[in-house]
């Protein structure tokens, strides 16, 4: 299991119940409800993925983020997570509107684009960056609403989110040390992790 | 045509079937009360002290309950015996694998070639109107008989996936999983349409008699036989048509045009046509026509929004039951949308739904042939389930 999984597991309580935006091979999903009798589930784009998962003995529905969750009633889920999505789907807020609307909680990682990298590469060479982490060029790239770390704490005030925990890692998934300032996350984490709630729960 | 062939289910000999006999009968969802009830089935496998192992396997339109051993009346293997035995996805060492033919069939459930108490002749075309209720109800009565409060899965392809939906819709508490596969909560337009084709077929027959062709020792074999030409057509896809048969003309000696007659129309045989005629012919010889008008009837019935205020989420609202929707890519009888509708009603329900749509260019039937993704997503949803349900049914 990648070191960010762990990270998100770790947020979530035992015996709690989980939707997995973007479950990929499930390994979230059955780490939750082998070590912590989570009724975990996922919702996945691929059907290779979808397919062994379910030969696993997973729940996990052919679905994706933009067109599934409207269909769950209001707080079917303690805890909805998305893992390095956000930026690839199509309606990012809505998105979040809805994981925050089936789900008590949200957990949400995503590739941060004000890395210092990025920002070095765009100044210098003035063509789109490429990284380890954002390695695809811009014609073929499936991230078609990448945002930095400081946009995304803007959104969820604009939508009344309260972020109950936020954390900076790198590229392996590691957490990084900038857990004090969000400005040194936004120029030196590659990749952000938040756990959020409603406004008035 | 050589569809006409001998009309042997008529007055071929008797098959004795494993078979419970229920004198309390059953109501019906018309208000008939069909009384005795017989139903006939196989079983395969153990049931364990708890009686916590059963699996129902409910099976299609035209299928029966010879599900993982030798028909007796076609002398072909199970029609599911790939899929259901030792060691096999649906596992009879670990599972007590029950089928049953469905009401109104004609492989010695109770249906229209029963007698009728009342008349003591039997019912043929006047057996009374049936719904998917009734005949998972018919089920229903099987399993009390053999002592299972709760079934651990009900799995069905095509009809057997709408009874599969049935039993999760009518007894959510006797169904601890579900696998609804190349199956749809309704029976659409288009599949009622093909249904009505067939039937006009047979009503067109001159052997039909209204019905009460037995009466005249007959069958109406060749409406019945093309019933099934033109429904086997939608079981199958244009790319599995075209990979088996292409353009293929037949050069047999049986159908070579003798030198000397004229040029005809259809002095030369399509591969395909042939294909047709022998799926056909085969059919009448096992299968009833009043049973297939009966059956038929029932499925186009089907809606089971409809009966639940146009919402296909309010029968499973609460629903504890797993459930495991499978597609397949190709199938146009039973699209993958419809499968969506069904999953997208069941999240709606906040239950918990697997789903897979298979990749496969063999059209509706894939879900009987060799599939291994959807080998292994029935063994892995029944191994992950016996998990959750704390079955001890050996190793996993």
């Amino acid at each position: 299991m990648r070191v960010d999984q762990r990270l998100i597991a770790e947020m979530i309580a035992p015996r709690a119940r989980v939707l997995d935006v973007g479950s990929g091979d499930g390994t979230l999903i059955d780490y939750l409800y082998r070590t912590r009798s989570c009724d975990a589930r996922g919702i996945e784009i691929d059907m290779q993925n979808v397919t062994q998962s379910v030969a696993h003995g997973l729940p996990v529905m052919h679905g994706d983020a933009d067109h599934d969750l409207a269909d769950y009633p209001d707080d079917t889920f303690d805890y909805v997570v998305l893992q390095r999505t956000l930026q690839a789907v199509e309606r990012p807020r809505e998105v979040l509107r809805q994981m925050l609307r089936i789900g008590r909680h949200a957990i949400v990682s995503f590739p941060n684009f004000g890395h210092w990298r990025l920002r070095l590469q765009l100044l210098t060479t003035g063509r789109m960056p490429m990284t380890p982490v954002w390695n695809t060029p811009w014609y073929s790239t499936p991230n078609i609403h990448p945002c930095t770390i400081r946009d995304f704490l803007l959104l969820c005030e604009e939508e009344g989110y309260v972020i109950q925990q936020w954390l900076a890692i790198d590229e392996d998934g590691a957490r990084a040390p900038w857990r004090r300032s969000i400005r040194l996350a936004n120029l030196f984490g590659e990749q952000a992790m938040f756990l959020l709630k409603r406004a008035g729960h | 045509m050589d569809i006409s062939a001998s009309p042997s289910i008529a007055d071929g000999p008797v098959y004795t079937h494993q078979t419970v006999r229920l004198d309390s009968g059953l109501d019906l969802e018309c208000g008939v009360h069909l009384a005795p009830l017989e139903v006939a089935y196989c079983t395969y496998g153990t049931l364990s002290p708890a009686r916590d192992n059963a699996i129902l396997v409910c099976h299609a339109l035209t299928g029966d309950q010879y599900l993982a051993e030798r028909n007796p009346l076609t002398g072909k293997p199970g029609w599911w015996s790939r899929m259901v035995g030792p060691g096999l996805p649906i596992d009879t060492d670990r599972y007590f694998v029950v089928c049953s033919n469905v009401l109104g069939g004609c492989m010695g459930t109770t249906g229209p070639r029963s007698i009728c108490a009342e008349t003591g002749k039997a019912w043929d075309s006047e057996f009374p109107p049936i719904t998917m209720h009734d005949i998972v109800a018919a089920q229903a009565k099987l399993i009390d008989h053999l002592g299972i409060d709760r079934l651990f899965a009900v799995i069905g392809g095509s009809m057997g996936g709408m009874q599969a939906l049935t039993w999760a819709a009518d007894f959510p508490d006797r169904v601890f999983a579900a696998m609804p596969i190349a199956t749809s909560p309704f029976h659409s337009a288009q599949n009622i349409a093909f249904n009505e084709v067939s039937r006009q077929a047979i009503f067109a027959d001159p052997d039909w008699h209204d019905g009460h062709y037995r009466d005249f020792g007959a069958i109406p074999a060749r409406g019945l036989g093309v019933a099934r030409m033109m429904a086997h057509i939608t079981y199958l896809s244009e790319e599995a048509l075209s990979r088996k048969f292409g353009r293929r003309v037949r050069h047999d000696a049986a159908t070579a045009v003798p030198a000397s007659s004229s040029p005809s129309l259809f002095g030369e045989m399509f591969e395909v046509e042939s294909y047709l005629r022998h799926q056909g012919s085969s059919f009448v010889r096992r299968f009833d026509a009043n049973s297939y008008l009966t059956i038929t009837r029932a499925m186009d019935y089907f809606d089971l929004a409809a009966e639940h205020d146009g919402d296909l989420a309010n029968p499973f609202r609460k629903s504890q039951t797993r459930f495991c929707v499978v597609s397949f890519s190709s199938d146009w009888l039973f699209p993958t949308s419809q499968s969506r509708l069904l999953v997208r009603a069941l999240n709606r329900a906040g239950a918990n739904v697997s789903f897979v749509e298979i990749e496969s260019d063999r059209g509706h039937d894939a879900f009987l042939l060799e599939e291994p993704d959807f080998d292994r997503t029935i063994r892995g949803f029944i191994a992950g389930a016996a998990e959750h349900a704390a079955l001890k049914v050996g190793e996993r």
